[in-house]
């Protein structure tokens, strides 16, 4: 079975979008400690979407499937997670050459670029990026040490749940809960949450894919 | 939770449906979820482009019209609008004289403006200038937070870049009024209790009975301190010590003083605010030489209110006397 071919892709997804679903009144509950109370709302209306639009266009070819996402994104969740997100997926989409996990691993840090320039944070900002980035590291380590493609998004996974759970302590300096100030902290970041949520569907959907 | 609504994720599109009944002097692009001037673009004259999130009414629907915005896009309820919308609402006003972004400073309308712009840029020769209000002296302004949030001082942008537009100024000079009464004006708001956003059903925040508080965003983030409920005599002092400090209001031609309820505090008590800010401005030798009174930025039903200055000069005096006619803002027209 290839890993990242179009069908893995398309599966990684709806399982992020399954996750959203499942866990909106979670993420919008941390949202209203530290920010405006739409995160799990925002996120799972644009996932529902993108999973319409997977299903009305299917793609055989794994780049297309991640510029609908993209796109898809972009259009219908709006505040700072939609161009985020959209930018995640649409930069991934670009760097994503071949189907074996050296290339996922590829796409993914293109991906986590790609936030870090549209929104012009760094890890340690109580953002997104700090599930993110420990979760690309982990996926780039693994698959350097030429770990199965299930290793690695478990190491991916778990790395990313760390990150999301040291937000915690943190005093956020970007975002909406920066207004906050010495008040952010004592809560998990929302932007955080979801982005573990996306590498778990990873980790879940893609297994036994190599 | 008690609300006018039928289904919670269908409150933008039924409030713009009944903005187009209400205003057959408007056009509402119900697709992009744009409300526009109905005579839009209008031929030579610079065009007006604001929105954000919805919660916030009458901003910014309700100030599409002569003399103010030409058009204005609305998110679902406290989030940004999408590029595709701004992209719609540049191409509706652009009337050949370019087109202003008016985007208040919070990280994702400031994201979505920007992505709009750069489409806007790659598919035509459109001059888009956009300035980012960020007048709310609630938040430390510094490199390592996004910065001061943009409030009370955009209904007064709208208007007075809306009336320098209507002259037939230049995109330049429009876009440096814009900024003057961004940087010449400060504000502070405070709540008595918490919005609750429909699809969340619940209030966002809890506030005892007892205690308000202060530095409020209007998206009903908390703000930066909680303290005990006080007499509105003090409330006034509390709100404008921070904006008074922050910047010197006195000289000049005065301020154009602004008291803007958060959608859940009646008028009664927004004149009686009003009355303890002008008491403290007297006492502060700062003078008023115009005033806004009322709920025009609001945070859904949110209890509360903000204060914002705007230290005036002849020209801004000028502009702001100037003919204005949309739903929610209407003089001299």
């Amino acid at each position: 079975m290839s890993a990242v071919d179009a069908a893995a892709l398309t599966a990684w997804v709806r399982e992020f979008a399954r996750l959203a679903h499942e866990q909106r009144d979670a993420l919008t509950r941390l949202d209203a400690a530290i920010g405006d109370a739409d995160h799990g709302a925002n996120l799972d209306r644009g996932l529902t979407a993108v999973v319409a639009a997977l299903e009305a266009q299917p793609a055989d070819d794994p780049a297309a499937v991640l510029k609908t996402v993209a796109t898809t994104l972009i259009k219908t969740v709006g505040g700072a997670s939609g161009p985020l997100y959209g930018t995640f997926f649409l930069r991934a989409a670009g760097a994503l050459d071949g189907d074996d996990g050296r290339a996922l691993a590829t796409a993914v840090r293109a991906g986590y670029d790609g936030v870090v320039a549209r929104g012009k944070a760094e890890r340690g900002d109580k953002t997104m990026l700090d599930a993110l980035g420990p979760a690309c590291d982990a996926l780039d380590e693994a698959v350097a040490a030429g770990e199965s493609l299930d290793d690695a998004l478990r190491a991916a996974a778990a790395a990313a749940a760390a990150g999301r759970d040291a937000t915690e302590p943190l005093v956020a300096r970007k975002g909406r809960a920066s207004y906050l100030g010495e008040r952010s902290a004592g809560h998990v970041d929302p932007g955080a949450a979801s982005a573990t949520l996306l590498v778990e569907a990873a980790a879940t959907a893609l297994a036994g894919r190599g | 939770m008690k609300k006018l609504i039928n289904d919670p994720a269908d409150v933008v599109a039924e409030a713009l449906r009944g903005v187009a009944a209400a205003h057959p002097e408007l056009r509402v692009d119900h697709e992009n979820r744009v409300v526009l001037r109905g005579d839009a673009p209008v031929q030579g004259k610079v065009g007006l482009v604001s929105g954000g999130g919805s919660g916030h009414e009458p901003m910014h629907a309700g100030f599409v019209g002569m003399g103010m915005l030409d058009a204005a896009c609305a998110g679902e309820v406290f989030t940004s609008p999408v590029p595709d919308q701004v992209v719609a609402a540049t191409r509706g006003v652009d009337g050949g004289a370019g087109v202003l972004h008016i985007v208040k400073n919070y990280t994702g309308d400031v994201m979505n403006f920007e992505m709009a712009a750069e489409l806007v840029a790659a598919e035509s020769d459109t001059e888009v200038v956009a300035v980012v209000t960020d007048d709310d002296v609630a938040v430390q302004d510094s490199l390592y937070t996004a910065g001061r949030r943009g409030v009370g001082v955009t209904v007064l942008v709208e208007k007075l870049a809306g009336a320098a537009a209507e002259e037939g100024r230049p995109l330049a000079e429009v876009a440096d009024i814009a900024k003057r009464v961004n940087g010449n004006g400060r504000s502070m708001g405070m709540a008595l209790t918490s919005g609750t956003v429909p699809a969340a059903g619940r209030p966002t925040f809890d506030l005892p009975d007892d205690e308000m508080e202060i530095g409020i965003g209007i998206h009903g983030e908390p703000g930066r301190r909680r303290v005990p409920l006080a007499p509105a005599r003090e409330v006034a002092e509390m709100l404008l010590e921070p904006v008074l400090t922050d910047l010197d209001m006195t000289g000049g031609d005065g301020v154009i003083a602004f008291v803007n309820g958060m959608g859940g505090t009646p008028l009664l008590e927004l004149y009686l605010m009003y009355a303890e800010v002008v008491a403290v401005l007297e006492k502060a030798g700062v003078g008023v030489a115009r005033n806004l009174v009322g709920s025009y930025m609001t945070s859904l039903d949110m209890a509360g209110c903000s204060v914002t200055l705007l230290k005036a000069d002849d020209e801004l005096l000028r502009l702001w006397d100037a003919p204005v006619r949309t739903p929610s803002l209407r003089w001299g027209a």
